[in-house]
């Protein structure tokens, strides 16, 4: 049972405010993500709750024990690298061992976890190999073999699979999530791929800064983004938005008009927002239908084929460029002029500070968890 | 990228390099030939290269009159004891200053080598005294404590270089890994510096042994060392080159061994595939 508690946590390199007072809670067995831009400070999170940092102000506890002073050795969590970093004169057996050996287990029982471990991620006839010989997946298997036979509280993963090739990546994602299944234990994980994120997560954290945007399910982000900035930031190709003017306003919505004068009720709650105020329209680009007439037109720019789908890049009036994602067999050229229809459910609204607008109905997933984690 | 060189390139570079090497190792070369030539032939103009009458009678002349083994002896006492005393105290500094450096780390590094830039002779009248006071005279307590601590700062900065190109995520990983900071120094940064502390003491033991300044004025039989038995030969009877090369021929010969044995060592990486 491990849960992870920071409050008010702070980290400043110098006079570099680096993270700026954090709240977050993370629930046993949960498998919390950490993303945003470089510079965002997630790994510096991540650090701080591994020890491997001290925080310049406020707590971190685990299991509602305060560990802020605690040095990393005595904080029971493993951390897996994103170099790896295995001990390059020690075999593979040494280092999955390495852990035990300085809790001061006996031989035999460090032999016996070692080839379990080893076993659970196919290293067996690895085992007396020198890191210098394995391939870049194997180290990472490694790796990952040395967080998990310690048994840790938590495992902390730092963008554990950004040296790994593409393919090789989403095998080890899958084996990642499968780890987490078999083992149920807490996880946090730093990424900056939103794939990642959005496949392993129970919990996405989207840091910008150094503070918390947004902190919820994947599908959550995804459908009810608090701003301008995690809206931005989940999904790809990226969220289209538009600079417009509130209409009207009445109780199924606010109706703005779009480039080129067409009008979009969105449903979201009108609260304090009146006609005439400054808003942001965002739109998904697969949430944009192509087709001979619609609320938006257009001339394609760019057309992306990447077979199964299709990315078009339309110039629409006021010189904006939005991105359209069309079926793989659409067969429009560039060039052609096309429409798209907007649905209005499917479209979000950000005040003029960026806030987002709540929706009036909340997605039926947005608060789907996985079975093994616990909602806290 | 490879550069496709062509072999008359190629010869030519290579007998560039071996006449380089070859006029680096001369001098070498011409005092070991000059130990097998009697005192006449050593000096005798034209010189003579390689035709004259091969003798081996400085050696048993000079190991005669002073006893080699003895000074050899200190030598490697010396040499090695001030190394294996520096190592004590480099490891860990150097360590903080590679992977836990503060705000004056920089300045520390060059204050410590700004020490080297004194000549030795300024310090030499008080050190003197705090010998004789201290009755550290002709010891090899005393030789030892001023060699480490002559040594201490280019011993520090060799280690600290290669201490900068260990990952720190190494460290980082044995800390999460549940090692104290000791087990960490002795259980993966050492040897993960192997190399680089191997040739730190390689090359710690060449300064010492060849260190002439403090050995001369701070011994004088008990704890002399090589370097005094070969100044021993430039005596107020005059310079006898023969004898005086073969005095030196048989001081630097142990330490060219030692560097020819361990070439090797001195170039092998060990940290590749640790990271990527």
């Amino acid at each position: 049972m491990t849960t992870i508690f920071l409050r008010g946590v702070s980290k400043t390199f110098g006079d570099v405010p680096v993270i700026r007072s954090i709240d977050l809670a993370i629930g046993d067995g949960e498998f919390a993500v950490f993303v945003g831009p470089s510079g965002c400070g997630k790994s510096t999170l991540l650090r701080l709750i591994a020890g491997l940092e001290d925080a310049t102000a406020g707590r971190i506890e685990i299991d509602g024990a305060d560990v802020t002073d605690v040095p990393p050795a005595k904080r029971g969590l493993s951390m897996v690298f994103q170099s790896y970093a295995l001990y390059p004169h020690m075999s593979v057996r040494g280092n999955i061992g390495f852990g035990l050996r300085m809790a001061g287990e006996p031989k035999d029982v460090i032999r016996q976890k070692v080839e379990k471990a080893a076993a659970i991620l196919n290293l067996t006839a690895l085992l007396d190999r020198k890191p210098r010989q394995l391939s870049g997946g194997q180290r990472q298997r490694v790796a990952i073999g040395r967080a998990i036979v310690r048994e840790p509280k938590a495992f902390l993963f730092d963008e554990p699979l950004s040296n790994l090739d593409a393919a090789l990546r989403v095998q080890m994602r899958l084996e990642i999530a499968q780890l987490h299944e078999s083992l149920a234990r807490t996880m946090i994980y730093v990424t900056h791929d939103q794939v990642e994120a959005m496949t392993l997560a129970d919990k996405i954290v989207v840091l910008q800064a150094g503070i918390i945007e947004q902190a919820g399910t994947p599908l959550e982000l995804y459908h009810h983004p608090v701003n301008l900035f995690v809206a931005g930031f989940i999904g790809s190709p990226k969220m289209n938005f538009f600079a417009t003017e509130v209409g009207a306003v009445d109780p199924r919505g606010v109706t703005v008009a779009m480039p080129g004068g067409h009008q979009v009720t969105v449903p979201v709650e009108p609260g304090s927002v009146r006609p005439g105020a400054k808003v942001t329209l965002g739109v998904r680009p697969e949430h944009l239908k192509p087709g001979d007439h619609g609320d938006l037109a257009g001339e394609v720019q760019v057309a992306e084929r990447l077979g199964g789908e299709t990315f078009l890049y339309l110039g629409i009036p006021g010189g904006q460029m939005i991105v359209v994602q069309a079926d793989g067999d659409n067969p429009t050229r560039v060039h052609d002029r096309i429409a798209i229809r907007i649905d209005p459910e499917t479209c979000h609204l950000f005040d003029a500070d960026g806030r987002a607008i709540p929706r009036l109905r909340r997605h039926p997933l947005a608060d789907m968890r996985h079975p093994t984690s616990q909602a806290n | 990228m490879a550069r496709a060189v062509s072999l008359r390139r190629k010869s030519l570079t290579t007998a560039a390099a071996w006449l380089f090497g070859f006029l680096i190792f001369f001098p070498i070369l011409w005092m070991v030939l000059a130990s097998f030539k009697t005192e006449l032939e050593a000096f005798s103009t034209p010189p003579k290269f390689l035709f004259f009458d091969w003798t081996i009678e400085n050696y048993g002349i000079v190991q005669e009159r002073s006893d080699y083994l003895r000074f050899a002896t200190n030598s490697i006492i010396l040499a090695v004891g001030s190394t294996l005393v520096s190592l004590v105290f480099a490891v860990p500094a150097a360590w903080a200053m590679a992977f836990s450096p503060g705000k004056r780390t920089k300045d520390l590094l060059l204050w410590m080598l700004s020490t080297k830039m004194m000549p030795p002779v300024g310090a030499l009248i008080p050190i003197y005294l705090l010998f004789r006071d201290g009755g550290l005279l002709d010891t090899r307590v005393g030789l030892i404590a001023v060699l480490f601590l002559l040594d201490l700062p280019i011993i520090v900065w060799l280690l600290y270089t290669y201490f900068k190109e260990i990952p720190g995520e190494i460290l980082e990983a044995s800390r999460m890994d549940g090692a104290t900071l000791w087990r960490e120094i002795v259980y993966v940064l050492t040897p993960m510096a192997v190399p680089g502390i191997a040739s730190t003491v390689l090359l710690n033991i060449i300064l010492a042994w060849n260190e002439a300044f403090w050995t001369l004025n701070l011994t004088t039989s008990d704890a002399a060392p090589l370097t005094v038995f070969i100044a021993s030969y430039s005596s107020p009877e005059g310079l006898f080159w023969a004898k005086l090369s073969a005095a030196s021929t048989m001081a630097i010969a142990p330490i060219m061994v030692l560097g020819w044995f361990s070439q090797r060592q001195l170039v092998r990486g060990l940290t590749f595939g640790a990271v990527k």
